[in-house]
């Protein structure tokens, strides 16, 4: 399978602080990769050094097979980053922003592309309105759009969803599910943990600028075997159970297998406590993903 | 060529924008320059004979306006860029350092000649101005545009903040193009200062430009054509290097 990017023994040291420390990463061509960790991670500075934007201290970073810094050209036209801060050029409108981005990658025709793009992230009936006066949604829209203009085989989202509204959302990841249908390799950081079980094949995680996890999503989720039990009862449970106490008047309760469920039922029909409801838990990335990054 | 070619639509389109500000301000502030210098001075002072003050005066304001706005350009450009973000756009694109220099620094150039000749336009009413030398002039325009242009790129990189922009501009380009002989000729200052004025690249801009309109100089032409030019490819070669090497563009 084609390589669509890869990182070898990436440092990336600003003065005090080292941002990258030493990351070894492949995303394949057709992949839906998720890049996760929390903020300062590195995720940013991994995305900036694939963009051109940083230069690395250490290591080499190539994208679709060309080095970054030596085949910059080629390197930047194979990919489309959507940046994470909300940026826009006050004196354009949404459409000449868009034909201006195409001209920055060679291509002078590109109407068709861009009417198609800004339909498909409902940006038709605002592309001819002032960047300035278009609200913080459709902004991002439009940064969304200027990072496709070129039809990049490799498209990087940095944080797209971070606090925009539902309908921008669904539209989002409509249209780049279509687009990574087609070929396209994505990759995706969020915070939004249920966004990246759902839509990422393969996911990463960064903890203080090292590599602390990297799996496909079900092998990560399933690293978790134990499920949960949860338990409101209309009294306390002896300790001798060991459930922890959850919110409210609820109490937890691990275990791997269904039938260790009825050691606490057991105890508790002997105590006398009352079972008023009961939820069984499974484990979701969040958990897999908190565990692993305060265990790294 | 399209991506060099589109940077420099989008910077020509930038400024056209708001041609109020860029294009017609500048002409207004240099005839107001004129209308009062030449009321104040226009009986009182001949430095050349034969050549009014007016006439004097007027191929030195194009030239400052010209200047002024080459530099404007390209550094308001960039700051504005960098602090709103937007100049990732460009970074990101697949253009080279030398493609990005060429188009910032034609824009600015065009922009400068823009004023330039909106200022000359202006001052038709006011002084009728021999063109001896036009070949020379349209030289002479581009070489010390691009000059401050150049050095708008340089100060739009290294500042970090309008406030140090400002700077740049206030402790630097002001001095420089207002004590370069705009309004008088070197040789009425003491000889200190005469000899100081001969270390101001400025000083030879306008100078030479002067001698395209009516065959009067305070130097040999010749010199002023070429410490322009040499101060051209100076300034240029170092920002290039500058932009090669990403300075505060790319971390």
């Amino acid at each position: 399978m084609t390589v669509a990017l890869e990182v070898a023994g990436l440092v990336k040291q600003y003065r005090q602080t080292r941002a990258l420390d030493g990351i070894d990463l492949q995303v394949n061509q057709g992949e839906f990769f998720g890049l996760l960790g929390p903020n300062g991670a590195g995720k940013t500075t991994l995305i900036n050094i694939l963009a051109g934007l940083v230069r690395p201290s250490q290591g080499t970073a190539r994208v679709m097979g060309f080095d970054v810094a030596r085949d910059y050209a080629q390197s930047r036209r194979a990919l489309g980053v959507v940046p994470q801060e909300l940026v826009y050029d006050p004196f354009f409108t949404a459409r000449e922003v868009l034909r201006v981005q195409s001209g920055y990658f060679g291509i002078r025709r590109n109407d068709d592309w861009i009417e198609h793009v800004l339909h498909n992230l409902g940006l038709t009936p605002h592309a001819d309105k002032n960047m300035r006066t278009l609200s913080g949604g459709m902004k991002r829209r439009v940064l969304v759009a200027q990072a496709l203009v070129h039809k990049p085989p490799v498209i990087v989202l940095d944080e797209p969803t971070a606090g925009v509204d539902v309908d921008l959302r669904q539209t989002l990841w409509q249209f780049i599910q279509g687009l990574n249908r087609e070929g396209h390799t994505v990759v995706l950081t969020t915070h939004y943990l249920e966004e990246a079980e759902t839509l990422c094949q393969r996911i990463a995680m960064l903890k203080q600028g090292r590599l602390v996890a990297l799996d496909s999503t079900r092998n990560l989720l399933s690293r978790r075997h134990e499920h949960q039990a949860q338990f409101r009862l209309d009294g306390e449970p002896p300790g001798s159970l060991g459930l922890k106490q959850g919110q409210g008047n609820c109490w937890l309760f691990g275990f791997q297998e269904y039938d260790e469920l009825e050691t606490p039922l057991a105890a508790l029909r002997r105590a006398g406590i009352k079972v008023l409801e009961m939820q069984l838990l499974e484990p979701d990335l969040e958990d897999v993903f908190t565990e692993i990054i305060q265990n790294a | 060529m399209t991506g060099f070619s589109t940077l420099l639509y989008k910077e020509l389109l930038r400024f056209w924008k708001v041609a109020f500000q860029t294009i017609l301000a500048p002409i207004v502030t240099a005839m107001l320059y004129l209308l009062i210098f030449s009321h104040v001075l226009e009986e009182r002072v001949q430095v050349y004979p034969g050549i009014s003050y007016t006439t004097f005066l007027v191929p030195g304001l194009i030239m400052m306006s010209m200047l002024q706005n080459a530099f404007a350009n390209s550094s308001s450009s960039l700051i504005q860029s960098k602090i709103t973000g937007n100049i990732v756009f460009v970074l990101v694109a697949p253009l080279s350092y030398f493609e990005f220099f060429s188009a910032y620094l034609l824009a600015a150039v065009i922009r400068g000649v823009v004023v330039g000749v909106g200022v000359g336009l202006v001052t038709v009413w006011f002084t009728d101005l021999p063109l001896m030398h036009p070949f020379w002039l349209l030289a002479l325009t581009i070489l010390s545009t691009g000059i401050l242009a150049a050095l708008g790129i340089i100060a739009g990189m290294w500042a970090e903040k309008f406030d140090q922009l400002a700077a740049f501009q206030n402790f630097l380009i002001m001095p420089l193009t207002f004590l370069s002989g705009v309004f008088y000729s070197i040789h009425s200052l003491p000889p200190f200062w005469q000899a100081t004025s001969h270390w101001n690249p400025v000083f030879y801009m306008i100078d030479g430009f002067r001698w395209g309109f009516f065959g009067h100089s305070d130097v040999v032409p010749g010199l002023s054509l070429l410490v322009v030019g040499a101060c051209f490819v100076a300034i240029s070669g170092f920002t290039l290097l500058l932009l090669k090497r990403g300075y505060k563009l790319r971390h």
